[in-house]
């Protein structure tokens, strides 16, 4: 689906005046003040809490096959977190999740 | 040669690699956001103005799967919540920089300067403040003309490619890639686990907010991990 221009027009500058003042907050307002150690600890882990969630529905149930469980999609998934794992390297697990993808589709 | 323009050029090397990395993440953006129907201008304004690789792709995702507006913003916002400690990281170092100086500095504050410049300024903590601006501008030098460039190609690329070629897999594939080396510890790899499946058995919650509640539950099972891990000895990596 399209995204919706009302949408998104509201969308981009909270997200990116949001962005910013994340990244201004101690460098440039609060300064050398510690941080608890709690939110320290969560903060650590909020990326990889929120990207894997997100990309789950899609890779068991693509909404480009109607939501069915795709061999093609699943196979790819998995190679690029295992090359992700392996080599450390984004672009390698990009390319490899790529290529499983369509070699797959295409089989 | 100043020693200022030295630290400048240090930055610059220092983050060059990372050129790789930035040129198809930027591409690859490029051509997701047009695919999902916005235009050149929408799509460069996005990576001008919220300059955040991985929470430009999922508000691009949340808005196409017509997530409502406090769900995108709420989980995109999140996604970057880790640059609040980039920025804990770089106020003892760069603090003391007008505030003119330290405004510009967080903007350029990304996942790539801030690694560059954690390096630099752990191994040399003494070096004057005019050299490690210089070096943290210097980071960026590489890093953002290549992002905005290639964001510029990907949207011009997009708009040729056919929706049959329905790249509805690229993002998946992208965020995996992004997630896979960062499983370096088991506090990690338990708030992935918990993400996933908390993530595919809240689905059914209206308006993607399953997403946001999956998201608090793996970072709280995270952070629970460190804590049991730490208690038992076993101490995490940073």
């Amino acid at each position: 689906m399209k995204i919706d221009p009302a949408t998104f027009w509201i969308v981009l500058p909270a997200l990116a005046i949001g962005t910013y003042l994340i990244r201004l907050s101690f460098l440039g307002v609060l300064g050398n003040q510690p941080l608890p150690a709690g939110l320290r600890r969560a903060l650590r882990y909020t990326a990889v809490a929120i990207l894997p969630g997100l990309v789950a529905p899609a890779v068991l149930w693509p909404a480009a096959t109607g939501g069915e469980t795709d061999p093609a999609r699943l196979a790819a998934a998995c190679v690029t977190l295992g090359v992700g794992i392996v080599t450390r390297s984004v672009i390698g697990a990009i390319l490899a999740g790529g290529v499983t993808l369509y070699a797959v589709l295409w089989l | 040669m100043t020693p200022i323009r030295s630290a400048f050029l240090r930055g610059c090397l220092a983050s060059a690699p990372f050129v790789i990395v930035v040129i198809p993440f930027a591409l690859l953006f490029g051509v997701v956001a047009t695919e999902a129907g916005l235009n050149l201008l929408q799509v460069m304004l996005f990576s001008f103005s919220v300059f955040a690789g991985a929470s430009q792709f999922a508000a691009v995702q949340l808005m196409q799967d017509q997530a409502p507006v406090l769900v995108v913003l709420a989980t995109s916002l999140a996604v970057n919540l880790r640059m609040v400690m980039y920025s804990v990281a770089m106020a003892p170092h760069l603090g003391a920089a007008p505030f003119g100086t330290r405004a510009l500095m967080a903007y350029f504050l990304v996942d790539q300067s801030f690694a560059a410049s954690q390096i630099e300024f752990e191994r040399r903590p003494d070096q004057p403040l005019a050299d490690k601006v210089a070096f943290f501008f210097g980071t960026v030098t590489p890093i953002a003309p290549m992002w905005f460039a290639a964001t510029f190609a990907g949207a011009l690329v997009g708009e040729a490619i056919p929706p049959e070629y329905a790249l509805d897999f690229a993002v998946p594939i992208t965020f995996l890639a992004i997630c896979a080396p960062m499983l370096r510890s088991i506090p990690h790899v338990v708030a992935a686990a918990v993400s996933i499946v908390a993530a595919l058995v809240l689905a059914g919650l209206p308006y993607g907010t399953g997403l946001l509640l999956a998201a608090v539950l793996a970072m709280a099972a995270g952070a629970g991990a460190e804590v049991a891990l730490t208690r038992k000895g076993v101490t995490h990596e940073d």
